[in-house]
């Protein structure tokens, strides 16, 4: 049960959960389109996202575009 | 009015509209429609649980180039790491580079703006960095590799104008690469001076997004750009001290 920091906030994650898995706690859409994350401030490519498994403390951030100028 | 070209790309608009401000998707839509601009920019923020419309949807329904940037960064790292983050979201390796250094003002940070645009260059992005108007800052940026500089006419959202219209015309005459006014538009008449001044194209998000009524807004700088693009290609008339006539001097009657 890693407990990771995902945009900011605490979340236990089931043992075993993948970046793949947090994309979809965060709230982005399950094919992951628009979306990009970074792990300990370094992008994780979408292919690696069901393989790389998270662990305790790990601080996951899950961007996507927003309005801005 | 000929096409504006930037790092081997042509686009119809001399207009760059940012998406930031608008009350909603639906507006951005609209303005973005009257604008005519084929380029808007999008800032990378969290995804949260509750976000529901695509801002992504209504940008490629307008047919809109779409260029992330990276707001809201105060460090070379952080920015750098954002441009990755909105190329791998995005498909694109386009970004414009913002590094703010001072929170009040929302000035950009030179030292790390200039560190952020060599490794984002290197590491193949086409770089168009929002920045101050030095024209040293920009011939800098230049010599990294950016595809443009986009030199500020006064702070991001005052609506002040072009505030040092010397500088911006110190870095037009030495840029080897398009100059794009980015920030500091208040109404029409900014958009025109800048365009008449010898910018290549004028990057806005407040003075449109937040006008009373953005779309009519969209419309008049639309048409500001085009009109100051059109001004500068035909080559207005000297400034004088003293008026001269237009009207013959010579058969002028003697009536007393």
């Amino acid at each position: 049960m890693p407990s990771v920091i995902l945009n900011g906030s605490g979340r236990e994650l089931p043992a075993g959960a993948t970046v793949a898995d947090a994309v979809r706690v965060a709230g982005a859409p399950e094919d992951g389109r628009g979306v990009a994350v970074a792990l300990g401030g370094e992008v994780v490519p979408r292919g690696s996202w069901s393989d790389r498994e998270l662990a305790e403390g790990e601080q996951i951030e899950v961007l996507h575009a927003v309005q801005g100028g | 009015m000929s096409a504006l070209h930037i790092a081997g790309r042509e686009f119809g608009s001399r207009l760059i509209i940012g998406t930031g401000g608008f009350r909603n998707l639906e507006a951005v839509g609209r303005a973005v429609a009257a604008s005519g601009a084929e380029i808007a920019t999008v800032a990378m923020r969290r995804v949260d649980a509750s976000t529901g419309d695509s801002l992504l949807g209504v940008l490629e329904e307008h047919g809109c180039f779409v260029l992330p940037n990276t707001a809201g960064c105060f460090t070379a790292r952080d920015a750098v790491t954002t441009a990755r983050m909105a190329r791998e979201a995005l498909g694109t390796d386009w970004v414009k580079l913002e590094v703010i250094g001072d929170d009040r003002t929302l000035l950009p940070d030179a030292a790390e703006l200039v560190a952020a645009a060599e490794e984002l260059v290197a590491d193949g992005f086409t770089v168009l960095p929002y920045t101050t108007d030095d024209p040293v800052l920009a011939r800098r940026l230049e010599d990294a590799g950016c595809a443009a500089v986009m030199p500020l006419g006064s702070p991001i959202g005052s609506g002040q104008g072009i505030l040092n219209p010397y500088n911006l015309r110190l870095i037009v005459e030495q840029a080897g690469v398009p100059v794009i006014l980015d920030a500091g538009i208040g109404t029409a008449s900014d958009a025109t001076l800048a365009m008449e001044a010898g910018c290549d194209a004028v990057l806005l998000a407040s003075a449109v997004s937040r006008a009373e009524d953005p779309a009519a807004m969209a419309v008049a700088m639309r048409k500001a750009v085009e009109a100051g693009w059109e001004a500068r290609a035909a080559g207005r008339i000297p400034r004088r001290d003293y008026g001269q006539a237009s009207s013959p001097t010579e058969g002028v009657a003697e009536l007393t």
